[in-house]
């Protein structure tokens, strides 16, 4: 049987953040009463003509720096063309031949830890369009549909993968990473389920013997789906349907799919044997965009920090690569310890404490590191209590939970709640003599070398002293007595 | 005082001055202009909608200014007419065609906003081939519009309802849009006074699209100084756009003698004698003023009209996808989306634009690009740079406007390549986006000759001056349906 090996290239379109659209003066926030957010321009009324909207080509440019693109000082736009309600003037004005960025990469690291460059082909400047709303159940049995345009214009960039992708895993790691990239960038709200980030996914399967171009291989493009897990799903899918056929001495067909979040299932859309012909040809209505390489060069000087220097810098600084996988993917839990560690020298005690604990909570409620209750200042004063010795571990877990809760400071937790930390020898030693005095025989065992006595006495004094006596000198204080009082002598 | 002069037989310049000085009002000025249109357009057909409540209201308005505000305004007091692919808000704008329907524009095109600044007070709206894609103003669907100097002809299209409405005294002013000649070709068919500006040097906001890289919007009057004063108001750069020019250094030259250039690819085969005669003895005339005329080559032009009928065809079959019955204009209904579209467009576009479109659509087709629109741009660069190299030599071209003179109603109907071909003189100046003025040379057999002069790109002021010296040597223009002298 001919051995597949799976060929995936993503194409991804993200809206850009701008206060208003591509080439008129409308907002560009998402929502609104239909039809609210348009003008003359983006209805593509007569004699309109587009007007470039200048932030939006500057949070491109960042884009597509921060992609490792070369950015082309010399751009310029072509109008799309395809007849369809959602679309006003009948063509898409984007970029064809000469996309603002080119020859970019992201680099992606697999579970045995190994880095794969996935190039970036080219980063462009386009227009969205608008969103039909269909009447009635499905589109099939709709009595008409609604069109709103307020979408119509707003900013996007396309960001299109070389076929690097060997996986549905690969492809789920690299839309994670550009993600994560894109984020550090203030580009975009980055939110899949609102679609301001969208994923098509092209998938073939190349047979061992193919020498050829891997465009001519048999393509499948899986349209439009809404979250990174489900482009992996659709992936899997397409990979093991494609296989099946091609077992089964079929032929692939040329296509576009459509996911089912329900079922995991691709499903056709349309066949591209008949494929649109575009009729791609230059806007003449924008002179070409000509940008100074000064301003790119200056661009890039200000591009912040990237997840790859920053995954770099925690590692460096001793954290495990997981944590620092973990942080460095969420932008504002990275933020947070920033805020946290430039208040607090312990940088491990910050990172344990917000991963394991404030992070249960954090998604336990649905909420983020960014509006979390519990501000990096807070944190950083409850863990100032533990290295204190005022409160236990197990104390601040209780603490935290209530800061959580309640949005208090950690000290007036504390202070209601009767919790402070007992470290005053003398105020457990006579404890400690009583616990003795009641538990002869497990005395004797820990003598005779039963490690694990010491632990139940432990117990024991903490119970007595309802948790607020400091372990590590119960600990000491008990052995101290026992060598003192029970031990028998040695002369 | 001997018979008073109508006011409607009056320049802009006049009518503006008379209304400054409180010789006439502005709602008089109006109403001479209102009843002039109801006694001509009857047998011109210039116009498609006149707003007569919309223009006696402004010219009421303005009769309330003071001298001082009406000085302030270059252009109180003065009727003017539009090409009815230019939208004003709130006044219907058909483009010539069926498929806008009803269509009533929300917004005003750039000139508008600036005409009405300047105190223009718009009477209404002028007929042209649908979407300014003609040479005969037949081609439009929704009427007809005559010659003034002989009703059985054309006058010239596509923006001929401007050129008659101007020739028969119905409005002083007009604008027009030339892509490929549409306002200098009726200009000289109509013996008035038309200019395509250069590209870039007036907005083309809310003028309908037909080719994006080629249409100018421009004056079209009874005088030159009339022209300037409206090219004037119209020109400079916008913010709506992006290919209108910051207002840049217009090109100056000297009192004169200028070298004059005359093309002999212009003077071939397939030009009529009588506009010949006229032409050649405006050239003597120059001559006689000093001027040195030069044999020059524009050694591209045979290549012109086919590279125009690539790219206008092209740009204009993307430009007109938006009348898709969707959102505005007219809508023919269909059991599905695409059964609706392709019956909307079936019926609301004429057989020329769907000619056009077909054309467009098919060099814009993959397979066909590089060879049709890509070969076509190469000829254009070609054209620019044989005015490039004429230029260094000479300060202006002059050439007839057009090989012949306004021909008869529906002789060229079956005849689109005739009809193409009469474009041979004008649409080198769009494709190489330079200016071109046409001034009404003489008359051939009783019918206008139009002089066309070019200029390099923003030469658009030097051209009016350089014509304006052989206007005054001219024989004056008698109005085809004018005042009896
Ligand atoms: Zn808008």
């Amino acid at each position: 049987m001919n051995q597949y090996q799976v060929i995936v290239g993503l194409e991804v379109h993200v809206e850009l953040k701008t206060a208003t659209k591509l080439f008129c003066s409308c907002s560009a926030a998402f929502g609104g009463e239909p039809n609210t957010h348009t003008c003359p321009v983006c209805l593509g009324m007569p004699g309109v003509l587009p007007v470039i909207n200048q932030e939006a080509i500057r949070l491109a440019t960042r884009s597509a720096l921060a992609l490792n693109c070369t950015v082309r000082a010399v751009s310029k736009f072509d109008r799309k063309q395809y007849f369809y309600p959602d679309l006003p003037k009948a063509y898409q004005i984007s970029q064809y031949d000469q996309p603002l960025g080119e020859y970019g990469w992201v680099t992606i690291r697999g579970a045995d830890g190994a880095a794969k460059k996935i190039g970036v082909r080219r980063v462009h400047v386009e227009e969205d369009a608008g969103k039909l709303n269909h009447l009635g159940q499905r589109l099939g049995d709709a009595t008409g549909s609604l069109v709103d345009l307020n979408r119509a214009g707003v900013p996007l960039i396309e960001i299109v993968s070389d076929p690097d992708l060997r996986s549905a895993e690969e492809a789920r790691l690299y839309l994670t990473e550009l993600r994560a990239v894109l984020s550090y960038l203030d580009i975009s709200d980055l939110r899949m389920e609102e679609g301001s980030m969208r994923c098509d996914a092209n998938v073939s399967l190349r047979p061992a013997d193919f020498q050829g171009n891997l465009e001519d291989l048999p393509r499948v493009e899986i349209k439009n789906v809404n979250s990174i897990r489900n482009v992996q799903r659709g992936i899997e899918y397409e990979v093991a349907r494609q296989r099946e056929l091609l077992a089964a001495g079929e032929r692939i067909v040329k296509e576009t799919r459509g996911f089912d979040d329900a079922t995991g299932k691709t499903y056709s859309q349309r066949s591209k044997e008949e494929a649109n012909d575009y009729r791609y040809f230059p806007e003449p209505d924008l002179p070409p965009l000509v940008l100074d390489p000064q301003w790119i060069a200056d661009m890039k000087r200000g591009l912040p920090a990237l997840p790859d220097a920053i995954r770099a810098n925690l590692i460096d600084r001793g954290m495990p690569e997981k944590d620092a996988e973990v942080l460095v993917l969420d932008r504002e839990a990275y933020e947070y310890w920033q805020q946290a560690t430039a208040l607090f020298q312990d940088e491990r005690l910050v990172t344990n404490w917000m991963l394991s604990d404030l992070s249960r909570l954090i998604n336990a409620r649905g909420e983020s590191f960014a509006n979390s209750r519990v501000r990096p200042e807070g944190l950083v004063a409850l863990l100032g209590l533990i290295q204190s010795g005022t409160l236990s571990g197990r104390m601040a877990k209780e603490v935290l939970e209530a800061m959580f809760e309640t949005g208090q400071s950690a000290s007036q937790v504390v202070k209601d709640r009767g919790l402070s930390q007992i470290t005053d020898a003398s105020a457990i030693q006579s404890i400690v003599d009583q616990v003795l005095k009641d538990n002869p025989a497990v005395v004797q065992d820990y003598l005779s070398g039963k490690e694990k006595a010491l632990a139940f006495l432990v117990g024991q004094v903490m119970k007595q002293t309802r948790g607020q006596a400091k372990p590590d000198l119960v600990n000491q204080l008990l052995k101290d007595s026992i060598q003192k009082d029970y031990a028998p002598s040695q002369d | 005082m001997t018979s008073k002069k109508p006011l409607w037989d009056h320049d802009a310049h006049s009518l503006h001055d008379l209304f400054c000085e409180g010789a006439a009002s502005a709602e008089e000025i109006v109403t001479s202009h209102l009843e002039r249109i109801r006694s001509a357009d009857s047998s011109v057909g210039a116009f498609l909608y006149v707003d007569e409540a919309g223009a006696l209201e402004e010219a009421r308005r303005q009769d309330r200014w003071s001298a001082v505000e009406r000085r302030e305004r270059p252009l109180a007091g003065v009727p003017v007419a539009l090409k009815d692919n230019i939208v004003a808000q709130g006044m219907p704008t058909t483009a010539g065609s069926k498929i806008l329907g009803e269509f009533r524009s929300p917004y005003d095109a750039t000139v508008v906003v600036k005409l009405k600044q300047a105190g223009a007070m718009i009477v209404g709206k002028t007929n042209l081939d649908e979407f300014a894609m003609g040479s005969s103003t037949e081609h439009s669907a929704l009427a007809e519009t005559r010659n003034p100097w002989d009703v059985s002809r054309v006058p010239g299209g596509s923006s001929g309802g401007s050129a008659a409405a101007v020739a028969a005294q119905m409005v002083p002013l007009a604008l027009g849009s030339d892509t490929g000649g549409s306002i200098r070709q009726p200009a000289s068919y109509c013996g008035i006074v038309g200019m395509k500006p250069t590209y870039g040097r007036v907005s083309r906001y809310g003028l309908i699209a037909f080719a994006s890289s080629l249409d100018q919007i421009g004056p079209m009057t009874r005088s030159i100084r009339d022209a300037r004063l409206l090219y004037e108001v119209i020109k400079g750069a916008d913010a709506h756009d992006s290919t209108a020019l910051a207002l840049g250094e217009e090109r100056t030259v000297s009192q004169g003698p200028w070298r004059i250039g005359v093309p002999r690819e212009y003077f071939g085969e397939g030009m009529e004698a009588g506009v010949r005669q006229v032409t050649e003895a405006a050239l003597e005339r120059l001559r006689s003023m000093g001027h040195e005329l030069v044999e020059i080559s524009l050694p591209h032009t045979p290549y012109a009209i086919a590279a125009y009928y690539l790219i206008a065809p092209a740009e204009a079959s993307s430009n007109l996808s938006r009348y898709d019955g969707v959102r505005y204009g007219m809508r023919a209904e269909g059991r599905d989306l695409v059964t609706m579209y392709e019956k909307t467009r079936d019926e609301g576009f004429g057989a020329e634009v769907k000619r056009r479109i077909l054309l467009g659509t098919h060099a814009l087709s993959a397979g066909y690009y590089d060879a049709y629109y890509l070969t076509a741009q190469k000829v254009r660069t070609l054209i620019r740079q044989d005015f490039d190299y004429a230029f260094r030599e000479v300060d202006f071209i002059v050439t007839p406007t057009t090989p012949d003179v306004a021909f008869r109603r529906g002789e060229r109907d079956d005849d689109p390549i005739k009809m193409y071909l009469g474009d041979v003189y004008t649409v080198t100046a769009n494709l190489a986006g330079i200016p071109g003025l046409s001034i009404p040379a003489g008359l051939a057999d009783g019918l206008p000759v139009g002089l066309q002069w070019l200029a390099p790109r923003l030469g658009d002021l030097s051209l009016f001056d350089a014509a304006a010296t052989l206007e005054t040597q001219l024989e004056p223009m008698v109005w085809p349906m004018g005042v009896d002298e």
